[in-house]
């Protein structure tokens, strides 16, 4: 498919490098494809945004709690303060916050969706993205919906909100824990980066894991492991397959795919509606 | 006169202390009273202690739970726990040494003793891989944990780690998945719990032991979201500015009990838990009777409801 390849007198605005095979590839059908690339079918990274609406059915997303913004409860500083880093992210993604939470259709089936950006200061999770996730598993419940969470998280953590931010895996948690135990369907979709508290928490306690392919899914990131093996570390390792190999996941999805999988499940496991949540005093 | 630097004052008390000891081994010998001497220099010891106790940056206090001497699990299950059984083993991959998990009693109270173990010699640390677990420790935590749950046990953890071990083997095993498992089943499990940080308390590693109804530090212990080194490679991009990132993370016990986040400090001995193992231990104890005591009369059902709100409340953000 040579065809997709940039030729040498093709303007460079209209071509994107391609991280799978490095090829430039043209962009509009990059963008066509979902982001995905044509030759290699390399899932780009895509923003949180164009994420819900390449995933939900037309106009059917309502936002919710989108006026959360996080506090400096640390007074953090490292080379920048917390909240010149946070203004600094806000500007560049035009997000409040790492995560977007709402209620949206697939296929006209109603259900609770979460994200969180990789853009956004990694994804990592600090008050505002553990408390979003929370309530969505909350909203969830009391609606008696599914749960979509969609996890692009390079940091896990964010160190800014210090121990704070170590406990949202404590609160994501025990919220994920009473939907479930209610009787709620948690599906957990893991993107390109997924590591780090995130994925010790809320992204990988669902009832169905499913990945993108190639994505990179792990506990620790991959830097800190070869710094600390002092070796090279093996082809493959820590991405969708490598996890799919060793029983971590239920299934991989092609982007393209995710849609119809995610309705079909739905249908599957959601025929019959949630046991109402008990008002727990 | 110049103010001494930390080091300097440990230099100070160390030289005392030898002093203290080559006077005692004197008398001994020849029987001569030198008794008026050591007082003096046990007085000045003392002061030199609080002086450098009063002294101590947050950098220090890591220094501190990281040091060599410092009493680790195995030794307050020695001291402080009466007919220790150790049980072994998450019955699907192996036993991981790194977490010790046993029954024993204090007191009339019988309980579950969970604690990472980073071990004190060359071989001992290698063993248990500096206290940094596996997933098969998180795995064999929980397995002993529901059956705590299940005979109506309590249980204490004791939480000593650097964070869980970064490495090919336990990403294979799930190392993510076995932490997420813990806090989600912790969460819930119908038992009283009680954890304490007695020395380093490593973000997620340190999490995987750390869901309870009572959570206590000790006075020296800190505990972080990520070790001071590593934040300072990523936001200042140079592990050296480990001080500094220690500053910024308020990682102290002090810190964390005016952030709500602890429940309580519990105090250590002069000079830190490592100058009087025994002492520490005894005071653990007492602390960890009085817990479960407080603990004891609450109903469970009303117990897993507090224990999920004190969860659930945590973190501060804004709406507007
Ligand atoms: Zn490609």
């Amino acid at each position: 498919m040579v065809f997709f390849r940039k030729k040498k007198d093709m303007p460079d605005g209209l071509w994107t490098r391609c991280d799978g095979c490095k090829g430039m590839v043209y962009k509009k059908i990059v963008e066509e494809r979902m982001y995905v690339c044509p030759e290699c079918n390399y899932h780009f990274r895509v923003f949180s945004r164009d994420r819900l609406k390449l995933l939900l059915d037309e106009n059917s997303f309502e936002e919710m709690w989108d006026n959360m913004v996080p506090c400096d409860p640390l007074n953090f500083k490292d080379r920048i303060t917390y909240p010149e880093r946070v203004a600094a992210e806000q500007q560049k993604t035009g997000l409040k916050e790492a995560a977007i939470v709402g209620k949206g259709k697939i296929n006209g089936k109603e259900l609770m969706i979460g994200i969180t950006d990789s853009s956004f200061i990694m994804g990592s999770m600090g008050a505002v993205v553990g408390e979003k996730i929370a309530r969505a598993a909350e909203k969830a419940c009391e609606l008696q919906l599914p749960l979509i969470i969609i996890s692009g998280s390079g940091g896990g953590a964010r160190m800014q909100e210090g121990v704070f931010s170590l406990m949202q895996m404590a609160k994501t948690s025990a919220a994920i824990a009473r939907f479930r135990e209610a009787g709620g369907l948690y599906i957990s979709i893991l993107t390109d980066p997924s590591l780090g508290g995130v994925m010790a928490s809320f992204a990988s306690l669902a009832d169905i894991m499913i990945a993108e392919p190639k994505a990179l899914i792990g506990f620790a990131g991959p830097r800190v492991i070869q710094e600390t093996i002092r070796r090279s570390l093996p082809k493959g390792f820590q991405t969708a397959e490598f996890l799919l190999e060793h029983g971590f996941l239920d299934m991989i999805v092609h982007r393209q795919d995710m849609k119809e999988e995610l309705s079909r499940l739905i249908d599957y496991l959601q025929q019959t509606k949630n046991v109402p949540c008990e008002v727990q005093v | 006169m110049t103010e001494k630097t930390v080091t300097e004052l440990e230099n100070s008390i160390l030289e005392i202390e030898h002093r203290i000891e080559d006077l005692e081994n004197a008398s001994l010998k020849d029987n001569c009273d030198r008794s008026v001497e050591i007082k003096y220099l046990r007085e000045k010891h003392e002061r030199l202690q609080e002086k450098l106790c009063s002294k101590l940056t947050p950098y220090d206090i890591v220094k501190i739970a990281r040091h060599p001497l410092r009493p680790l699990t195995a030794d307050y299950v020695n001291m402080m726990i009466d007919d220790f059984v150790e049980l072994h083993g998450d019955k699907r991959f192996g036993d991981d040494k790194a977490i010790i998990c046993g029954l024993g009693r204090i007191g009339q109270e019988r309980l579950l003793v969970i604690g990472q173990q980073k071990g004190k010699s060359t071989k001992e640390r290698i063993a248990c891989n500096f206290g940094m677990p596996n997933p098969e420790g998180y795995r064999k935590a929980l397995q002993k944990m529901k059956l705590a749950e299940k005979f109506h046990l309590p249980i204490v953890t004791l939480i000593d780690t650097p964070g869980a071990n970064p490495d090919i083997g336990a990403e294979e095993r799930g190392q993510a998945y076995a932490i997420a498992e813990n806090i989600y089943e912790m969460c819930r499990l119908k038992t009283p719990i009680i954890n304490i940080v007695i020395g380093e308390g490593g973000s997620g590693g340190a999490l995987g032991i750390g869901i309870g109804d009572k959570f206590a530090i000790l006075e020296y212990a800190y505990y972080s979201v990520i070790s001071p080194e590593g934040c300072a490679a990523i936001l200042w991009k140079n592990s050296e500015n480990a001080p500094e990132a220690s500053e910024s993370l308020r990682l102290t016990a002090k810190d964390l009990l005016k952030f709500g986040v602890v429940d309580e400090i519990i105090s250590e001995p002069l000079g830190a838990a490592h100058k009087s193992p025994k002492a520490m231990a005894n005071t653990l104890k007492s602390y960890i009777l009085k817990y479960l005591e407080e603990i004891k009369s609450t109903p469970i059902d009303i117990l897993i409801e507090n224990r999920y709100n004190k969860y659930r409340n945590i973190g501060k953000y804004l709406e507007c």
